[in-house]
């Protein structure tokens, strides 16, 4: 992970949502995964820009998990259908 | 040493005869480990012994008993024994996914398979076991088709591949499955170089720390390639 993101003030609109709505996505950290990996899937599934897609990957890295998406707990379990298809750590929680 | 780099179509990497059967034992593996778990019927030797090195109880503590990434490293040129022909778990897997869910519920005992299909929730076994009771059979037949798009793109003899975009993204999906198989069986942690540089060459896993570190550096290539 050599390329760093440019847009450090990009708000991260999946934690501003998590407050509104119930349900959120967690990706949990894995010392397999490549980072690289980590990012390009948060790019391929949820739409991410690079910038948001690397931040996510390196809350992931650094703070153990991330909160990757959130809306609707069927929506929630569909994204983390996709994410256990790319083997990402995936989970779901209630946001209290 | 193969790696990825991005083409008109996808991606492209030239794969040596031993490149080639390393990855398609590991994938093979794969197929079976995911298969062969949904089988009712646990008779057929050939799917249990090809799935010997993911077992619990064998690899790595002895690399001499255990078949698949034994031969897999030692005999460049020997594979295809796990190809797509193998199709006993795979009619299982369109069967399962025909149904679309299944009756299982529990998280996989084997550590390996329990890693491929983690649980949803972490502090709610019924969610849990309601998620699973729908996705899980869909998941592994989504884990089985992009190994099998391996196989079915990488010759047994090796060589020059061209992959669509596609199929680039099936293999980016199955090589990730086959390192996080084979990190359960390392017990792989966040201080790997250092368990690495502090393994005894005696360790067992010590042989396969090589294959481990060359399949990182190859999805490496693959996810710049599709990036």
């Amino acid at each position: 992970m050599s390329t760093a993101p440019a847009e450090v003030q990009r708000p991260d609109t999946a934690q501003e949502t998590a407050r509104d709505l119930p349900w959120v996505t967690v990706v949990w950290n894995d010392p397999v995964n490549l980072m690289s990996y980590v990012t390009y899937v948060f790019q391929t599934v949820f739409g991410y820009a690079k910038p948001k897609a690397e931040k996510l990957m390196l809350d992931v890295h650094h703070k153990g998990k991330a909160v990757v998406s959130s809306g609707a707990r069927e929506a929630m379990e569909r994204d983390a259908e996709t994410l256990h298809g790319y083997g990402l750590w995936a989970t779901i929680t209630h946001d209290s | 040493m193969a790696r990825f780099r991005r083409n008109a179509d996808g991606a492209t990497a030239r794969f040596a005869p031993v490149e080639a059967a390393i990855i398609r034992d590991l994938v093979g593996q794969v197929i079976e480990l995911i298969g062969a778990d949904a089988l009712d019927d646990p008779d057929d030797g050939d799917t249990l012994g090809g799935a010997d090195a993911w077992s619990a109880d064998s690899a790595p503590a002895d690399p001499a008993d255990d078949t698949g990434l034994t031969e897999a490293a030692g005999e460049p040129g020997v594979s295809g024994g796990n190809g797509a022909s193998d199709d006993g778990p795979i009619d299982a897997d369109a069967l399962a996914a025909m149904i679309g869910f299944s009756d299982n519920t529990e998280l996989p005992d084997d550590p390996v398979l329990a890693r491929l299909l983690p649980d949803a929730y972490r502090d709610d076994p019924d969610a849990s076991g309601e998620f699973r009771r729908y996705t899980e059979s869909g998941l592994r037949s989504g884990k089985a088709a992009a190994a099998r798009t391996v196989l079915a793109t990488l010759p047994p003899a090796g060589g020059r591949i061209r992959l669509s975009e596609p199929e680039a993204q099936a293999w980016l999906r199955a090589l990730n499955d086959v390192r996080l198989a084979l990190g359960v069986r390392l017990e792989v942690t966040d201080d790997f170089d250092d368990q690495v540089a502090n393994m005894e060459p005696e360790d067992p896993r010590a042989a396969y720390i090589g294959v481990y570190q060359w399949l990182a550096f190859l999805q490496e290539t693959l996810v710049r390639a599709l990036s």
